[in-house]
């Protein structure tokens, strides 16, 4: 059934019974074209280009949990195009035209909301380098601003200007930035794939990937073999499990990061603001919680939760720039385990073994990457070539250090981003 | 309404407070909920979404319902509970989330519509036209969501944080939570006793019970008088927040609340980090509510929490009370309240249920629905009779408060004989759950079960267990039957901040939302203030029943913290304004400030930007001066903030080989050279120069930003790589200030100082030795970061400051005089020198041109990852140096592009990182990075800064704009 | 999270820092795995070794063995008198 105003007026009229599933649940059959696993966001997106797309439909997505249970669920919802090395600026400025059709393209509200977000800086040299960034976004052909202190006070009047530790010279502002609904992501993306036949396969796990003459057959899983002669990893976060069931060992550390949502509040802040000084970002969600978070606990976990030396830092970035939040409550604080690659960009390429593809190292950055992730992983499955905004994210760039993109300019190596 | 006789509030101590502009009274030892109870406000709140009437709840943090505004004027704290919230001389509290009033809210209207409403509505609409989701729908959205309002100025309540150590951490001061105190105390442990009441007893304080023959009340006020003296920290108001790795738990302290006039010294909240090396968790349960018709109009609460506004605080809802529930407590509170002189009608659904004395029973019934649109007016049972009445009392049964067994990813597991989820065993470890929070409701089980947690934590701990008498209890445990919902057509409530009825879990399940995760996402049951304290079990139920599963099947969500939402001005405290780092002030900060110069943040420094001087209108007019100082006379700068780290031993001069691409072994002593170091990743870590003080002894100066994680860097070299070498490191950042003395009369100003004068033979260019300046033992470092004949003279920190007065005076009277970062910034690019601005961590050795520092001979960090193709390819942007082909400025960060293409990253030629207004030469220079840069030599590219609408043809050369063959250095 | 220092005892986690992975005290030769060294992790889900330094206590360069699903730590030992 089509979502829109007056299917909603009509089932209210009815009690609301005639709502369909969102999604089948359909069993796994014994063998598909592709498999992708990995039920999350980007797997999810990547179902749904390839039968939207490439008009494959005979494909599986496996999912070890629930469809959406890991970092698309648990992220802080950041929609944003404001990169400046090759290779993730084409992506993600590719990434964010996908967003601003996404709900027409999937018939699913999923709250994309261009409410703009600034990039503070606090210091000369961080002007500039915003500037580098920033005239890198507008050859790429999107949108970006350069406030001064002014500019900045007259946007967001409520940041200290007078004490704050690390004073504000000015911002970057990206008006097309913004956030979304997150969860709504995964399963807009789910409904449009499974419309188009693709079968998503909750609680299916992944045990083994067969493996034969150098050529991918299928995988084992917890509810039996199931054959394909293409396998999609796209499961950030446990990337390293996955493939070393392939006899791969990855360029990926699993870390924690935490992020914060505080009661409920009237708007007060009605854009995303960063703040690079206290590795504190903050926006408000339309629910009214202010969604916040910072940097990286550092050590790496599984665990999905974090410390609170950490947690208490965010904070106390977030009282320093912004003194008004002292008097909300943080209600909720939890961690997602980030694929971090050392150069802190991804992995959207073929393996050494054929059929065998691979999507990773997202970092903390893979919300906004999600359609053009899916879309460009779909393009290379489907066609084997790389995607054209997707031709830098090669596995083998750390090995040759061509074409590295260290975004943050804090080295290309572990434990640095 | 006041009940004559019950209740402990000090009847001799009436307050004054307002809710929404009515004055009202309480008394001393009401909460702010009590005392509304007290003056029959009913209606405390409104619902978030159907903006339905609400009354309260609870008597609880779980309060969901009567969430307010407290405080005057424009300064307020919103979403604070009634129910924690106590009561003092003044106080003023708002409802909030209504809009003209509470009495009529329009958004209430939402109520009527509510069957397009249901869960998940809005993922379903709102898409058309596309542009007005940003324009109209969301400001709508935003603006009818949320729940109290933030104030918009700075929050400048004074919080603090603390840390406390103990070996037994007791979570809880109800009979449980005291025994186990007691018992670790007695075996010698040092007690920490957290609660979040005002005073101990936990569920003792809001019943009719003996224990050892006192009212239960009493007997825990002793027994904590006695754990005072036995030296257990008892902590009121304060809230275990989370549970974390290592035997850390967070809580918050309500310090100053409750007060009238906050003394100055104290805080509001106290924000702790306890270190515990056992604990016993003895959190008690939460009583859940049944989700039945309207089952959340005013008037209607929960059986315990009438209990406990009865007697703690000598108020009810109503006169007329109809319990409903097949649980112990709902049979108490039919028993108190009659015994108050109340009526009071059981309803309970199983048809051999039994009363207490003279309470109407009426067995074999549910409530199916109510009456009464701001408070409860009747009941429809499922027999289907009527009952009027003023209030409901409700008990599905108890949820154990596992939530911190859970803060650290294990799952609580379903006890059926209770119905409900208990801890797993070694949930958190060194953590034991004991009472009502693991199962244990009744309260001679769970005096006994405190004891026995605290036995085995002493035991734990190395301590001999004592042997505490049980205190005696009259009683046996009860049999509760549990209730979840009442089937029927109308909107039963789960989740009544949220507003989630079972009829959207119901949809969500239709829908195939059946993981329960899914379910809570999609009906946003359980993410509320309350994070589903009041709902999750029941929601469980319902989806359970639903999709035809068992409970435990069903599975929880995840439990995370804080347990009660934590302020962030608690959390952060401290950290407003300069206190979110350290500041770290060079000894001429003082000199520097008096002298007018604006001090910019360097990392954690303070540095001069410029000293300006009458007259000089902007900051280049002094920065140009100040160059000119350094090119024509002599300048001062202190560079004390660069990292300084003392290297001494036999093998010293090989790790230095080790750390930087090139030789240090044949440095000879008395002399400075520059290193380059990379990270292991072969690229650019840090650069800065090397004196060697003499055999085996070296001075490493590293750029300011750098100096801590070089160190660390160092560190790890010599410990994890090289532990057998003899080589030791010591930061001597700020034992030493240190200073530039530049320019053509460096070195005469400088004899004025030194006890022994230096000459070019004695102290040539590169040189390093130590001096006496003034008769103090100094250094001296004949280096420059100017081009120009320089020095830096380094003195004992204590001197910093009077040296520095001295060299700016002396300079001065050679007309010169203090520069600072801005000059200095000049100074270097005029030279091409780099700083953090060219050497990212994206730059190589190679793109700065600095390739053939790398040793070919020996091994050093970084060199075999220097050498992958992509590190070397002749292609990458290479650092240049930039000019203007007529006039103009450069900007830093503009791009450049060949002439006659269009600017777009295909055409992308580099970046410019540094520039600045050269007075030596007359107009703007840069730096940059340019593909095949130093290839290109001559060739005019198009400088484009789109941001600042700046486009000027550039040309590029070499980065040495100054003194080409830098004979001025050496002269 | 709170570790163990041989010379400090056990203090909380806010006096040290992470390098990652304890692979970094293998360092190879010249012309060795340079990107296996640098690059590829086991990353495992369960015990794991790694380096921490005690930056805000004595400075030593540790040896962490600890687990990465659970944050329990078995034993940490110096990495100077740690053998690769």
């Amino acid at each position: 059934m089509r979502y829109n105003a007056l299917n909603i007026l009509r089932e209210g009229l009815r009690g609301n019974r005639g709502w369909r599933p969102a999604w089948r649940k359909p069993e796994p059959r014994g063998s598909y074209d592709i498999i992708i696993i990995g039920g999350g966001g980007h797997g999810l997106a990547t179902a749904y280009y390839l039968a939207a797309k490439h008009g494959l439909s005979n494909i599986a997505v496996l999912e070890k949990g629930y469809l959406g249970s890991g970092n698309i669920g648990r992220n802080t919802t950041i929609v944003r195009a404001n990169y400046m090395l090759p290779g993730n600026s084409e992506f993600y400025s590719h990434s964010l035209k996908l967003w601003e059709g996404l709900e027409e393209e999937l018939n699913y509200n999923v709250m994309h909301s261009q409410r703009g977000i600034i990039n503070l800086f606090h210091s000369d040299g961080q002007r500039d380098e915003f500037a580098r960034r920033g005239n890198m976004m507008i050859s790429q052909g999107d949108d970006a601003i350069l406030l001064d202190r002014g500019g900045v006070c007259e946007m967001l009047p409520y940041l200290d200007y007078e004490q704050t530790r690390f004073p504000v010279y000015g911002g970057l502002y990206h008006p097309r930035g913004g956030n979304a609904r997150h969860d709504a992501v995964a399963w807009g993306y789910a409904r449009g794939a499974d419309s188009r036949g693709v079968d998503l396969i909750e609680n299916c796990q992944v045990t083994g990937i067969d493996i034969e003459n150098g050529q991918v057959t299928g995988v084992q899983t917890t509810r039996g073999q199931i054959r394909a002669r293409k396998v999609g990893i796209v499961v950030a976060g446990r990337s390293s499990q996955v493939a070393a069931m392939a006899g791969m060992r990855l360029p990926i550390e699993s870390h924690v990061l935490q992020a914060f949502v505080t009661e409920g509040l009237k708007p007060c802040i009605d854009h995303v603001v960063t703040y690079g000084m206290g590795h504190f970002y903050i926006s408000q969600s339309d629910k009214g919680g202010l969604v916040f978070g910072g940097d990286l606990d550092f050590y790496a976990s599984y665990a999905a939760r974090g410390n609170l030396p950490m947690a208490e830092h965010v904070v106390e970035a977030g009282m320093t720039l912004m003194p008004m939040i002292g008097k909300a409550r943080v209600l909720r604080s939890w961690g997602g385990i980030m694929d971090m690659s050392p150069d802190g960009s991804p992995i959207i390429d073929r393996t050494d073994i054929k059929g065998l593809y691979l999507n990773c190292g997202w970092c903390y950055g893979g919300f906004k990457a999600v359609p053009a992730s899916g879309d460009c992983f779909a393009h290379l499955l489907a066609t084997d070539q790389p995607h054209r905004v997707a031709t830098r994210y090669r596995l083998d760039r750390f090995e040759t250090g061509i074409g590295l993109m260290d975004e943050e300019a804090s080295g290309a190596q572990h434990n640095l981003h | 309404m006041r009940v004559v006789g019950k209740g402990r509030v000090d009847r001799d101590a009436p307050l004054n407070f307002t809710f929404d502009g009515k004055a009202m009274r309480g008394f001393q030892g009401d909460t702010l909920a009590s005392a509304l109870m007290a003056n029959g406000q009913k209606l405390v709140g409104r619902s978030f979404k159907y903006h339905r009437p609400r009354g309260i709840l609870t008597a609880g943090s779980e309060e969901p319902n009567a969430l307010m505004e407290i405080g005057a004027g424009d300064d307020w704290i919103p979403n604070t509970r009634a129910t924690v919230q106590e009561l003092y001389q003044g106080l003023t509290a708002r409802s909030q989330n209504r809009w003209p009033s509470l009495d009529r809210d329009v958004l209430s209207v939402n109520d009527l519509f509510a069957p397009f409403l249901g869960a998940g509505f809005y993922y379903k609409t709102f898409m058309w036209p596309k542009t007005f989701w940003e324009k109209v729908y969301e400001p709508t959205i935003r603006k009818a969501a949320g729940l109290g309002m933030l104030p918009q100025a700075h929050d400048l309540i004074r919080h603090e944080k603390a840390f406390a150590h103990c070996d037994l951490l007791v979570i809880g001061a109800g009979p449980t939570g005291l025994m186990a105190a007691r018992a670790g105390a007695e075996a010698g442990a040092d007690v920490i006793l957290i609660d979040d009441q005002t005073e101990p007893g936990g569920r003792l304080l809001s019943e009719i019970e003996e224990i050892d023959g006192l009212p239960g009340w009493r007997w825990a006020r002793e027994q904590a008088a006695e754990l005072r003296q036995m030296g257990v920290q008892i902590m009121p108001r304060t809230t275990v927040t989370g549970a974390y790795d290592g035997g850390v738990y967070g809580a918050l302290e309500l310090v100053g609340h409750h007060l009238a006039e906050r003394p100055e010294h104290l805080p509001l909240e106290c924000f702790w980090r306890i270190t515990a090396r056992a604990t016993v968790l003895a959190a008690g349960a939460l009583e859940r509510p049944i989700a039945f018709a309207n089952n959340d109009r005013p008037g209607i609460m929960m059986a315990g929490a009438m209990r406990s506004y009865l007697h703690r605080w000598g108020v009810v809802p109503g006169q007329d009370v109809a319990v409903f529930g097949s649980t112990q407590s709902a049979r108490r509170t039919a028993r108190d309240l009659v015994e108050a002189g109340l009526n009071a009608t059981l309803i309970d659904p199983r048809e051999e249920a039994g009363a207490p004395p003279d309470v109407r029973l009426i067995a074999g019934a549910q409530i199916r629905d109510t009456n009464g649109r701001k408070g409860v007016t009747g009941i429809h049972l499922t027999t289907g009779r009527m009952i009027p009445c003023d209030a409901v009392a409700m008990s599905g049964g108890w949820t154990p408060s596992v939530h911190l067994t859970c803060h650290i990813n294990t799952r609580p597991v379903w006890q059926e004989d209770i119905a409900a989820f208990v801890p797993a065993p070694d949930a958190v470890p060194g953590l034991i759950a004991a009472g009502a929070c693991n199962g244990t409701y009744d309260t001679g089980g769970c005096l006994a079960a405190g004891l026995e947690a605290a036995g085995v934590a002493v035991e734990k701990l190395g301590l001999r267990p004592s042997f505490t008498d049980l205190p005696k209890v009259e009683g046996t445990p009860a049999q509760d039957h549990p209730i979840w919902h009442v089937a029927g057509p109308g909107r039963a409530w789960l989740d009544f901040q949220n507003d989630v009825t079972t009829k959207d879990v119901t949809l969500a399940a239709q829908e195939n939302f059946v993981s329960v995760e899914h379910m809570k996402r999609y009906t946003t049951q359980g993410m509320a203030p309350d994070q589903g304290k009041n709902s999750n079990i029941g929601a469980l139920a319902v989806l359970a029943d639903v999709t035809g599963r068992s409970i435990p099947e069903t599975g929880t969500t995840t439990y995370r913290p804080p347990f009660v939402p934590v302020t962030l001005g608690a959390m952060g405290a401290g950290a407003r304004g300069k206190g979110f780092a350290p500041e770290r002030l060079t000894t001429s900060h003082a000199s520097s400030v008096a002298r007018g110069a604006p001090m910019i943040e360097a990392g954690l420094w303070y540095r001069p930007s410029y000293f300006p001087q009458a007259g000089e209108t902007t900051w280049r007019l002094s920065c140009d001066r100040e160059v000119g100082y350094v090119r024509q006379a002599v300048g001062i700068c202190d560079v004390s903030t660069l990292g300084k780290i003392d290297i001494q031993g036999a093998d010293a001069g090989a790790f230095l080989d080790f750390i930087y691409t090139n030789r240090f072994s044949t440095l000879k002593p008395g002399r400075v050279r520059y290193g380059l170091m990379l990270r292991e990743d072969g690229h650019v870590m840090d650069d800065g120069t090397t004196a060697c003080l003499g055999a085996g002894h070296y001075v490493m100066t590293t750029t300011t930003a750098a100096a801590g994680a070089v160190m660390a860097h160092l560190e790890f070299v010599r410990q994890g790589l090289r532990s057998d070498w003899d080589v030791h490191l010591t930061s001597v950042s700020e034992q030493w200030a240190q200073f530039a003395v530049a320019g053509p009369k460096s070195r005469d100003l400088l004899n004025t100082l030194l006890d022994q004068p230096v000459d070019n033979d004695s102290f040539p260019f590169m040189a390093c030795g130590t001096v006496r300046v003034c008769g103090v033992d100094g250094r001296l470092f004949r280096i420059s970061f100017s081009g120009e004949h320089a020095y830096e003279v380094a003195v004992p920190a204590r001197y910093g400051d009077s040296l520095f007065r001295l060299l700016v005076s002396q300079a001065e009277a050679m007309g010169g005089g203090a520069y600072g970062m801005e000059a200095l910034n000049v100074l270097r690019i005029e030279k091409g020198f780099i700083t953090h601005a060219e050497i990212t961590g994206r730059v190589t050795a190679f793109d700065i041109g600095m390739d053939r520092m790398i040793s070919a001979k020996t091994d050093c960090i970084g060199k075999a990852a220097s050498r992958r193709p992509g590190l070397l390819d002749p292609a990458r942007e290479r650092m240049v140096g930039l000019k203007p082909v007529d006039s103009g400025d450069l900007t830093a960060g503009a791009h450049l592009y060949p002439v006659g293409e269009k600017a777009v990253p295909t055409q992308d030629q580099g970046y410019v990182t540094s520039v600045g207004y050269s007075p030596t030469l007359g107009h703007s220079i840069g730096l940059g990075f340019v593909h095949h840069g130093p290839e290109r030599m001559g060739e005019e590219l198009r400088m484009i800064d789109a941001l600042r609408d700046v486009e000027i043809p550039v040309v590029i050369c070499d980065p040495v704009f100054v003194d080409p063959d830098g004979g001025r250095a050496r002269g | 999270m709170r570790i163990n220092c041989p010379l400090c005892g056990l203090r909380d986690l806010r006096e040290f820092s992470i390098k990652g992975d304890a692979v970094a005290l293998d360092r190879p030769a010249e012309d060795g795995d340079w990107h296996s060294y640098l690059h590829l992790r086991d990353n495992p889900s369960g015990e794991t070794r790694e380096l921490w330094f005690h930056g805000q206590g004595c400075g030593a360069w540790l040896v962490v063995h600890r687990d990465t699903t659970t944050h329990a730590i078995k034993s940490v030992t110096l990495a100077a008198e740690t053998t690769p």
